[in-house]
């Protein structure tokens, strides 16, 4: 592999590619020293001119106009998850939203109203970069994830399990780490954690057990942050989250004794997320051959990929939504707690044909002709599921700017370039005679636009 | 097998390296098609079973639907105590024909009352606090016929592939309009794609790729070729559930060698004004089932056809203030085929008094039933794919 070609896949990995105005020049090192200085400052995703409505505010409402306003929220939703594909697509930065992107599976909720969504994804954002520590105190404390594992429920003599379970057993410890008493136990000292009518976390002194309770064998007044105090204590916590970390950035056939030393100096870092990444893109053999080309991109990968590599701009990005369903990831509707199995789950015969055809329908605008199983939502299941005229897309891929970066390439060694440009797999596609006719006598913009819709289109661009 | 064990086998811990042994011990032993087949017919947006199969005796019923509840005289008495809907006279015949099994108050312990969640639960058959990644049709098919290249062994009438569709190893395939797919497939570019991969010394991922891409184009043409064999006498509702059917019923009798279709028909959540679009729907899926089983009948294979009508989940007792009704909890769920051993009623109707806020109680676990069409209707052991053992029922 060429230093361009590990440029290339440390970009794929720490981010969604590189942006049609980057370039894989320079050394490893200056690129992982950019990467993660790039990624310092946080700015909040947000819709612009959209006034905050809080849950107090909608109570307040009579019924006709909170329906009104909810439907508008519900569409706001939608709205979000496009700008945040926008923000993904941006030239810097991509560190963040790569890991923001994880922790939501990681941290998956899925819930209706707008700002508690709003405020748990720039709450993801924010902390995507931070400690696992402050991010988990800080996620837990979220009015979407309370509400999503009903601690609104989880109250002094009726407890609630749910959210105590599912922070051991998903987010942190995993299956076999702790036992039915310790979750019991732990789903005592949550008891109160609630919010308020601004969206704001609040302990609910009345709804809160103040009594001594015994978890990991350890015995006390115990409150909700003892317990994920607790959790981080545990080894296990570090071990399970970079085990989880390495799956999505490296490989998903893990390497036990690199995750276990990984863990470790995760857990002596105190959970210091930039310095587990940093070692990550360091080492060499994140770039050694079985971990290059070796993920199946997720829907999002494959789409904000595509918008980055050929510097695609929408008038309309609406049917992106559409595009996510049908591949099986819409950002903010995951499909459960446990987040996107991820990998080969990915892929079946729909998805498959539905993304060797993505390309083509973008470079296109074309509209998407398949129909959208929209049943599962809960916003409108009665939604008709006909393919839809609203799903043409409309946006531009900027072939004069990406040409240009072989304009300096002789037009024999064009098709082998685009592919090291493109494709993540070291299997060199053969030009098919089909193509090579229709290269004849075109400009360099042509060609170039041919041999990409080509090559995109096949199940070599399926991996990062 | 034990618990965890086969958490891991259901993807719930994402290893895909592992090739289980049980996977192993079952190979070839189904790998053919067996001649006996599953029609699921899924009523997305959880169907009000009680203005569905109605117990008009029950002064609960009209007492707690004073609008919505429907009237003694319009209801298709099936005995004494139920009848259905006015527009479900295909389903009355077929009762009436011994054609079909009913069961009450079906569900599952800690309804969930989200659709979407609710849904997964009926498609993983998992217990409603496990997250599961693969369906139960799915596992069917990774223990059944793992070694298989055909993805045609389980096929749904649509453009997407639903979660109960999806296995481990192997998933169901998923086909709207085959001469349309056959088209899409029929790209000399995806040929030429195609052609190289099968070239290249792909691996791992690669490989996984090329064999799915190969498996859908092969797939395409044969599903598309099936397809155009027969055509049907039936006439069939003008809806896209209808033509489903319509669609399934030609395969089968063109000898497509598939055992599980699978089919949806949306719009079933009705919180308000009820009345109008349920009858509707429910008008559609009965004259569509009936209509289906007429053509099975003529191709020989309605004694070798289920059919399996069920919901994410019913609806609440009391109506609500927009004459609608909102989401619930336990539900009835029809079987319909020529092969039944006890045809007709199951078990009782689901109490009206005796609620969970509200709520009906369930008194047969969905997974029962499952358990039940995996072994006696396609003679398959279920633990494999249900993960546990379920106590089979008697209705085939």
């Amino acid at each position: 592999m060429t230093e361009a070609q590990k440029i290339a896949h440390l970009h794929r990995r720490a981010g969604f590619g590189l942006n049609i105005r980057e370039s894989a020049n320079g050394q490893i090192k200056e690129h992982v020293d950019k990467i993660l200085g790039a990624n310092k400052t946080y700015n909040a995703l947000f819709l612009p001119g959209e006034e905050k409505v809080t849950t107090g505010e909608l109570l307040s409402m009579d019924k006709e106009e909170r329906k009104e306003i909810l439907q508008d929220l519900a569409a706001n939703i939608k709205r979000l998850n496009l700008e945040w594909i926008k923000e993904m697509g941006k030239a810097e930065g991509q560190l963040r939203e790569k890991m923001a992107l994880f922790w939501h599976g990681h941290f998956a909720v899925r819930v209706r109203g707008y700002s508690q969504v709003e405020q748990y994804i720039n709450t993801i954002r924010k902390y995507a970069l931070a400690n696992f520590g402050e991010l988990l105190m800080a996620v837990s404390k979220e009015p979407a994830m309370l509400k999503f594992l009903n601690n609104q429920q989880n109250r002094k003599n009726s407890p609630n399990e749910n959210f105590a379970r599912e922070v051991m057993e998903l987010f942190t410890l995993g299956r076999g780490n702790y036992t039915e008493n310790d979750i019991k136990e732990a789903a005592r000292a949550f008891t109160g954690w609630n919010f308020n009518e601004e969206d704001e976390f609040e302990l609910r002194a009345n709804q809160h057990d103040y009594g001594v309770k015994t978890v990991f064998g350890k015995t006390g007044n115990w409150d909700g942050e003892d317990i994920i105090k607790m959790i981080l204590e545990r080894k296990e916590t570090a071990l399970f989250v970079t085990r989880k970390i390495y799956k999505f950035l490296v490989n998903e056939n893990i390497d036990e004794q690199r995750v276990l030393a990984l863990a470790n100096r995760f857990y002596d870092a105190k959970y210091d997320i930039p310095t587990l990444l940093r070692e990550i893109f360091q080492s060499d053999w994140f770039y050694n051959e079985p971990n290059v080309g070796s993920l199946i991109k997720s829907p999002i990968e494959l789409i904000v990929g595509l918008n980055r590599t050929f510097g695609i701009s929408y008038t309309n990005s609406q049917p992106l939504l559409a595009v996510q369903r049908v591949l099986g990831q819409t950002l903010f509707f995951p499909p459960n707690v446990a987040g996107w199995a991820g990998g080969r789950n990915w892929i079946d015969n729909s998805t498959l044909l539905t993304r060797l055809s993505l390309p083509k329908k973008l470079a296109d605008a074309d509209q998407l002709d398949y129909a959208v199983k929209n049943n599962m939502d809960d916003e409108n299941p009665n939604e008709s599921s006909k393919p839809n005229p609203k799903f043409r897309l409309e946006c531009n891929m900027n072939w004069e700017l990406f040409s240009k970066k072989f304009e300096n390439t002789p037009e024999d060694q064009q098709w082998q370039a685009l592919q090291q440009h493109l494709l993540a797999s070291k299997n060199l596609l053969k030009l098919p005679e089909l193509l090579a006719v229709r290269l004849n006598g075109k400009s360099l913009q042509e060609r170039i636009k041919l041999m990409s819709m080509y090559i995109t289109r096949t199940p070599e661009y399926q991996l990062a | 097998m034990k618990r965890r064990n086969f958490l891991k086998l259901s993807g719930l811990t994402g290893s895909t390296l592992l090739v289980p042994g049980f996977l192993k011990a079952f190979e070839g032993q189904l790998a053919k098609f067996t001649g006996k087949r599953l029609v699921i017919v899924q009523l997305s947006g959880g169907n009000d079973g009680l203005n569905t199969l109605i117990p008009f005796t029950n002064d609960t019923y009209y007492k707690l639907r004073p609008k919505l509840g429907i009237t003694q005289d319009k209801i298709l008495k099936i005995n004494d105590l139920a009848g259905f809907n006015p527009a479900m006279d295909g389903f009355r015949r077929l009762y009436d024909e011994g054609l079909m099994s009913i069961f009450n108050a079906v569900g599952y312990p800690n309804p969930d009352r989200s659709h979407f969640r609710s849904m997964d639960i009926w498609h993983t058959a998992s217990n409603s606090d496990e997250y599961l990644n693969t369906g139960w049709l799915g596992r069917l098919l990774d223990a059944n016929c793992p070694g298989s290249e055909n993805a045609w062994h389980a096929l749904e009438v649509d453009d997407t592939l639903s979660l109960a569709m999806k296995g481990q190893f192997k998933s169901g395939f998923a086909v709207k309009d085959p001469q349309r797919l056959k088209q899409i497939t029929s790209d000399p570019f995806l040929a030429e794609i195609e052609k190289n991969g099968s070239a290249s010394e792909a691996t791992g991922e690669l490989s996984f790729l090329y064999k799915t891409l190969a498996q859908t184009t092969s797939s395409a043409a044969y599903i598309a070729e099936k397809a155009s064999i027969k055509t049907n006498s039936s006439v069939y509702p003008q809806h896209e559930l209808g033509n489903s059917l319509k669609q399934i019923a030609s395969l089968i009798a063109a000898g497509m060698e598939s055992g599980i279709y699978y089919t949806s028909i949306s719009g079933f959540d009705t919180h308000v004004r009820q009345q109008e679009s349920q009858n509707r729907l429910l008008g559609v899926v009965s004259d569509s089932i009936y209509a289906f089983t007429k053509d099975l009948r003529e191709a020989n294979a309605l004694n070798d056809t289920l059919v399996i009508v069920f919901s994410e989940f019913g609806r609440r007792v009391k109506q609500n203030a927009s004459n609608g009704t909102d989401h619930g909890t336990a539900n009835n769920l029809y079987i319909i085929g020529g092969g039944l051993k006890k045809a007709g009623m199951q078990n009782n109707l689901v109490s009206l008094t005796d609620l969970d806020n509200g709520d009906l109680k369930h008194t047969l676990d969905f997974r029962k039933v499952y358990a039940t069409l995996l072994n006696k209707g396609i003679g398959f052991g279920h633990e494999q794919v249900l993960g546990r053992n379920f106590e089979l029922m008697d209705f085939i």
